[in-house]
C-alpha cells in the first residue's frame, strides 16, 4: 500500500508542474502594463520601462515561469501588487477557512446523500424514492449562490438563527457549508442510488440472502461496499466542483477564504495574488484526485494488485 | 405467384424497415414523461429568447433607468416587480433568456468544434498523436472547469464575448474525451474498413462515417454541457467577471440585487428561478436522452 501511495505521489509532480505552467501562461496573457499600474498616476515612460525590466517582464514567458516555479518550491509566491504583502502568507492565513468550509460541506453532503441513495435504491419506485429523486434533480439545477441568498433571507434575516456573513463564531459556517454542499448532495445521491441498483440484482447478493444473512447486513456490507467505487469517483469529482463552488459561496457569505481572495484580487488586477490562489485551488484539486485514487485501492484490492 | 412474392417482400420491408438510430432514440424519448416536460420547457424558453422583442420593450423597460419606480413589488404593471433602477424585472428576465441561451449554445459550439476535432483525430489515428493530444488535455482536465474559465476570463477581461470563449475553451477537454472514446469504439468496425478499402480519404471517413455514428452520445453530452455553461455564465457574471451591466443577465441581476435582499426579496427570487427552470429543463432532457440512448441505463 505504501509503495502504491508513493508511486501515485510521484505522478503528482509532473501534473503540478504542467498545471502551474498552464495557469501561469494563461494569466500572463492579461492585457495592460503591470509596471504602469503599480507606479500609478505619476508614471513616466522611463520609470515604467525601468520597473518592467527590474521585474523581468521583458523575458520570454518560459524564463519567467522558471523563475516563478523555482521560488514557488521554496514557498515564495511573490508580493501582492495591491497591498505589498507576501502572497503565500496571505493565502496561508485564508487557507484554513476554505479547507474547513469544503470539508464540512462534503461531510454534510456525503452524510445526507448516501443514506438517501441507499433507501431510494432499496425501495425503488416508492414514494420515498420519488421524492428523493425529485429533490436531487432540483438540487442539481439550482445555482448554489442563489440558494445561499435564499438561505440568508430565511435563516439569517428573517429568523436570525445564523449570521448572514463573515466568520465569527461556529454558527457562521453552517449556512455557507449547506449552500456549498447542496449541489454535491444531489449528484452523489443520484450516483449512490444508481450504483446500488446495479449491485442489488447481482448473484452474490442473492447468495447472501439465500444463506440467511439478515437484510441490513446484506445492504450495508455486501451491497453498499460494492456500490462505493462509482460513488467515491463522484465524491472526488464533486470535491473539485466544491472547490470551484467555494469561489462563489465565499463571495455570497463574505467568507474569508481563498475563493473570495481570488475574486477580490481579480477585480484589483493583483496578478501575483490571482496566480497564487488559482494555483492553490488547482493543486488542491489534484491532491483530492490522488486521495480518491488511493481510496480506490483501499476499497478494491484488485487495483492495488496492479501496482505490485 | 410472383405477385404474392413481391407483396410479401414489400410487407416484410415495411415490418422490418430499419429505423435510423435517431428515430429509435426519439421513440424511446417520447415515452419518458420527464424528458418531454424538459423538452417542452426548453421550447418555451427558446421561443421566449427568439421573440423577446415582442414580449417586452428592451430599451424602454429593460435598460432605461426609471428612478420613480425603484424597487417596486409585484404588480399588474410589473409581474416580477422592479429593480434598484426601476427597470422591469420580468422584461429583464425575458431578455436574460436570450443572453443565457446564446452564451450556452455558442460556448458549447466552441467546445464541440475544437473538442470534436481533437477527439476524433486522437481516437482515429491513435498512437503518438493520440498520446500527445490526450496528455495535454489531461492537464486542462486537472483544473476544475469553473476555475479554468475564471483563469481565462482573468486574462481576457470580462465581457460577453470573452465569457463565451472562456466557458467554451474550458469545456474542450471534456468533449474531446467523449468524442475520442466513441471514435475508438467505431473505427475498428467493418464498415470503416470497407470505407478505407474503397479508397476514401481519412477526413471523409471521419466526417461521413465515424462521426455520424457517434452523434447520439455527443448530443447528450452537449445538452448537459449547455446547462453547465449557463450555470457557469451566471456564476461568473455574479462575481462580476461575466456579462457587464446594463445588459440583462440572470447572474448579474442576482449580484446587483444582493444589496436589497433584506426587504426586497423579489429582486433576487425571480432571476434565480429563471436559472433553475432553464437548467432543470436541460437536465431533464439530457437525462432522458441518455436513457433513450442506452436502454440498459434506465432503471
Amino acid at each position: 500500500m505504501i509503495k502504491y501511495i508513493l508511486r501515485r505521489l510521484m505522478f503528482l509532480i509532473p501534473v503540478v508542474i504542467a498545471v502551474t505552467f498552464v495557469v501561469f501562461f494563461i494569466v500572463s496573457l492579461s492585457p495592460g502594463n503591470i509596471a504602469a499600474m503599480i507606479i500609478g498616476d505619476g508614471a513616466t515612460k522611463e520609470s515604467i520601462e525601468q520597473l518592467t525590466e527590474e521585474m523581468g517582464l521583458n523575458d520570454p514567458i518560459i524564463v519567467q515561469y522558471g523563475r516563478y516555479i523555482s521560488k514557488l518550491v521554496t514557498g515564495d509566491m511573490g508580493k501582492s501588487y495591491a497591498t505589498g504583502k507576501d502572497v503565500s502568507s496571505e493565502i496561508a492565513s485564508r487557507f484554513p477557512n476554505t479547507l474547513k468550509l469544503t470539508i464540512l460541506s462534503i461531510i454534510i453532503s456525503v452524510g445526507i446523500s448516501i443514506p438517501i441513495g441507499v433507501i431510494s435504491a432499496t425501495k425503488q419506485y416508492s414514494i420515498l424514492d420519488y421524492v428523493g429523486m425529485v429533490l436531487a434533480l432540483i438540487g442539481i439545477s439550482m445555482p448554489s449562490f442563489w440558494f445561499g441568498l435564499m438561505l440568508i433571507i430565511r435563516f439569517a434575516l428573517k429568523l436570525g438563527w445564523f449570521p448572514s456573513g463573515g466568520a465569527e463564531g461556529w454558527t457562521s459556517i453552517i449556512l455557507p457549508a449547506v449552500t456549498l454542499g447542496v449541489a454535491s448532495t444531489a449528484s452523489i445521491t443520484r450516483v449512490a442510488r444508481s450504483s446500488m441498483l446495479e449491485v442489488l440484482p447481482q448473484d452474490y447478493i442473492r447468495t447472501a440472502k439465500a444463506k440467511g444473512v439478515n437484510k441490513k447486513d446484506v445492504i450495508m456490507t455486501h451491497a453498499l461496499k460494492n456500490a462505493l467505487i462509482p460513488t467515491i469517483t463522484i465524491i472526488g469529482l464533486e470535491f473539485g466542483e466544491l472547490l470551484g463552488g467555494a469561489i462563489l459561496t465565499e463571495t455570497v457569505f463574505s467568507w474569508p477564504g481563498i475563493g473570495r481572495l481570488m475574486v477580490e484580487s481579480i477585480n484589483r488586477k493583483d496578478i501575483p495574488m490571482v496566480l497564487g490562489t488559482i494555483i492553490v485551488f488547482a493543486v488542491g484539486f489534484s491532491i483530492v484526485n490522488l486521495i480518491v485514487d488511493i481510496l480506490y485501492a483501499y476499497i478494491d484490492p484488485r487495483i492495488k494488485a496492479n501496482y505490485r | 405467384m410472383t405477385e404474392i412474392a413481391t407483396r410479401q417482400k414489400v410487407d416484410l420491408k415495411k415490418k422490418y424497415k430499419k429505423r435510423s438510430q435517431m428515430a429509435d432514440i426519439w421513440i424511446r424519448l417520447k415515452r419518458n414523461r420527464m424528458a418531454m416536460i424538459g423538452l417542452f420547457i426548453l421550447i418555451i424558453l427558446i421561443l421566449t429568447a427568439v421573440f423577446a422583442d415582442f414580449i417586452g420593450d428592451y430599451e424602454g423597460k429593460a435598460i432605461k433607468i426609471n428612478a420613480k419606480e425603484r424597487l417596486e413589488g409585484v404588480s399588474k404593471e410589473h409581474y416580477f416587480g422592479t429593480d434598484e433602477y426601476g427597470r422591469d424585472i420580468f422584461t429583464r428576465i425575458v431578455f436574460g433568456t436570450r443572453t443565457s441561451l446564446f452564451v450556452g449554445t455558442i460556448s458549447v459550439s466552441i467546445a464541440l468544434t475544437f473538442g470534436g476535432i481533437l477527439g476524433s483525430i486522437a481516437g482515429y489515428y491513435g498512437g503518438k498523436l493520440d498520446n500527445t493530444i490526450m496528455r495535454i488535455l489531461d492537464v486542462l482536465l486537472a483544473i476544475p472547469t469553473i476555475l479554468l474559465a475564471i483563469t481565462i476570463v482573468t486574462a481576457l477581461g470580462p465581457g460577453l464575448v470573452n465569457l463565451m470563449i472562456a466557458v467554451g475553451i474550458s469545456n474542450i477537454p471534456g468533449f474531446a474525451r467523449v468524442v475520442r472514446a466513441n471514435v475508438l469504439g467505431i473505427k475498428d468496425q467493418e464498415f470503416i474498413e470497407a470505407a478505407k478499402a474503397i479508397g476514401l480519404r481519412d477526413h471523409e471517413i471521419i466526417l461521413r462515417h465515424v462521426l455520424p455514428n457517434c452523434m447520439a452520445p455527443i448530443v447528450v453530452h452537449s445538452t448537459l454541457k449547455v446547462a453547465g455553461a449557463i450555470m457557469a455564465t451566471a456564476g461568473l457574471s455574479f462575481i462580476g467577471l461575466g456579462v457587464q451591466p446594463p445588459r440583462p443577465e440572470w447572474g448579474s441581476m442576482l449580484s446587483s440585487g444582493r444589496a436589497f435582499i433584506r426587504d426586497k426579496v423579489h429582486v433576487v427570487l425571480f432571476p434565480g428561478l429563471a436559472i433553475m427552470v432553464t437548467i432543470l429543463s436541460l437536465n431533464l432532457l439530457g437525462d432522458g436522452l441518455r436513457d433513450a440512448l442506452d436502454p440498459r441505463m434506465k432503471q
